[in-house]
């Protein structure tokens, strides 16, 4: 039962990740990146990631692809639709998505793998212990990272700010 | 004389009983599926009818009192009665949401038209899927997911609501309800971080974000509910709750006096309806999180009602006094719509951001050197 799942998930996750991309209306491949993400919350699920996979649901398809939606949707969408595909990015594209999967497929190939997944019931305490014990130093330059990001787009937007 | 009764319903539980664990446990979720979307839409329909009664009581009316079916308004004394409450308003405007001419103008994106409407209704149903409606009947637990992270699927599940009303803008490909699409998508981002922030001082007091587990924390007596020891929290919430559900004076995103009607203008028929009872879930939904969150669930805090169901009775009470909360909230909701006038745009993303969002993590900090210092 799991197993379908899985693969039902995964298809779903990589034909809507294809659709993205192939798509020329740019709200179409909104809209199946948001499918791509919730099919990947559901592979989550499946690894019993429950915090995980509500946060995926939470943050990405609930609140970054919104603002997608709503930046595509002041854009004019008439150039856009008549957009030539560049053969030039695609070729480059194909090359590194190749180059990134070999890198993949090797060395998922030589390492060992475990036998089973260790069932830690993605229990929210645990992951809130390890982000502020082991992990406490990425997490804290993560934060930095995004309190950085956040005044460069204000920066940015507020140009007579001087 | 109910022999036979006793036997087929003996009969039923001896069947049931053989049965295994897994066909079991679907059958009494399937139940419990069929059970819940029933009452909550009968509750959705009912909304309206109390909204339209409550309003004409506001402004001195009399409401909608002549739909009536024929035998049972016939019954002496009863059935003029009922007919003068609107009790068979709901049927009527069902039957005519039906019948009507399903329109579909020729300018529209129509896949985004049709499932417009669809993902505007399903989220606010989907919720109820993590909250407690009660706490036991005959052993059964009355939640149907008592997930982990009950509360982070809630807010995963409401934040997607918001598509239902950018793509009815985006597919209608008209002025207007593209306005309104705009509008709803920044208001509900705005409003979901103070909502979702608002909650944390919440889960700080608990340690858990299994919603069983809050309101276990709330049973007791009434100065355990959380709405007591975190005002501010209960404040910010319902407050947010009306920008999310759309409901004035935060109804920017359909204002009738500059966008006709916004993001519905171009839907006629059923998927109307479905917008317009999608609203009515939704705000069914909010004050069913309210309950459990902040007015401590299916519990009272006297006569023994703050603790796991021992009979039938006591389950359906639990179920009842749920019921009860959510129809209290649910007419806060209703006369506050009739009582304020609608914000400006500007003021209400200064209310949000401004006002809320500073104000919750003020509340968080708070919250945190209080337990802090009372763990030393």
């Amino acid at each position: 039962m799991s197993d379908y799942l899985f693969y039902i998930f995964a298809a779903l996750t990589v034909i809507c990740g294809a659709l993205v991309i192939i798509n020329k209306n740019p709200i179409n491949s909104a809209m199946f990146l948001v499918l791509s993400i919730a099919s990947m919350a559901g592979l989550f699920v499946l690894l019993h990631a429950f915090f995980l996979a509500a946060v995926q649901v939470l943050v990405y398809a609930g609140a970054v692809m919104v603002l997608f939606l709503f930046v595509i949707m002041l854009l004019d969408l008439k150039e856009e639709q008549r957009r030539k595909i560049n053969t030039f990015g695609a070729v480059t594209g194909v090359a590194s998505v190749a180059a990134i999967g070999y890198v993949f497929y090797q060395s998922i190939r030589n390492t060992p793998l475990p036998n089973a997944v260790a069932h830690s019931e993605g229990d929210t305490v645990v992951l809130g212990k390890l982000l502020f014990t082991d992990y406490v130093l990425p997490f804290e330059i993560l934060s930095i990272l995004l309190l950085v990001a956040m005044v460069g787009v204000i920066l940015l937007s507020k140009k007579d700010l001087k | 004389m109910f022999h036979w009764l006793t036997n087929i319903l003996h009969e039923i539980s001896n069947w049931f009983y053989g049965l295994s664990h897994i066909t079991q446990f679907s059958i009494l979720s399937f139940i419990k599926i069929a059970v819940l979307i029933v009452v909550v839409l009968t509750m959705v329909a009912y909304a309206v009818l109390v909204e339209r009664k409550v309003s004409a009581f506001i402004q001195d009316r009399v409401g909608p009192n002549r739909a009536a079916i024929p035998w049972i308004a016939a019954i002496p004394v009863l059935g003029p009665f009922l007919v003068r409450l609107g009790i068979f308003q709901p049927l009527a405007d069902g039957v005519k949401f039906l019948l009507k001419e399903d329109f579909t103008p020729n300018h529209v994106r129509k896949v985004y038209f049709w499932l417009a409407p669809m993902i505007a209704m399903v989220p606010a149903l989907l919720t109820f899927a993590v909250i407690p409606f009660g706490s036991n009947l005959n052993g059964e637990r009355m939640v149907l997911a008592d997930l982990n992270v009950g509360i982070l699927y809630t807010f995963g599940i409401v934040s997607l609501g918001v598509y239902g009303i950018v793509l009815a803008g985006y597919a209608s490909n008209s002025k207007y309800p593209f306005l309104g699409g705009i509008r709803s998508s920044a208001q509900m981002i705005s409003y979901e971080i103070a909502m979702g922030m608002s909650v944390i001082p919440v889960f700080l007091l608990v340690g858990n974000l299994n919603l069983s587990q809050v309101i276990g924390y709330q049973s007791g007596s009434l100065l355990d509910w959380l709405v007591f020891k975190q005002p501010l929290s209960f404040l910010i919430f319902i407050i947010a709750a009306f920008a999310e559900t759309n409901r004035l004076p935060f109804d920017l995103p359909e204002s009738e006096t500059e966008l006709v009607a916004g993001y519905h203008t171009e839907y006629s028929s059923m998927k109307f309806a479905l917008f317009f009872l999608g609203e009515y879930a939704n705000m069914i939904a909010a004050s069913a999180m309210m309950v459990t969150l902040f007015l401590g669930g299916w519990t009272l805090p006297f006569g023994g009602l703050d603790h796991q169901a021992t009979s039938i009775w006591m389950g359906l009470a639990h179920i009842g006094i749920f019921i009860g909360k959510i129809i209290f909230l649910m007419l806060i909701f209703i006369w506050v719509r009739w009582m304020l006038p609608r914000f400006r745009y500007d003021q209400l993303m200064d209310l949000g951001w401004r006002r809320f969002i500073p104000l919750s993590l003020v509340n968080i900090l708070i919250t945190a050197v209080v337990l802090w210092a009372r763990a030393k």
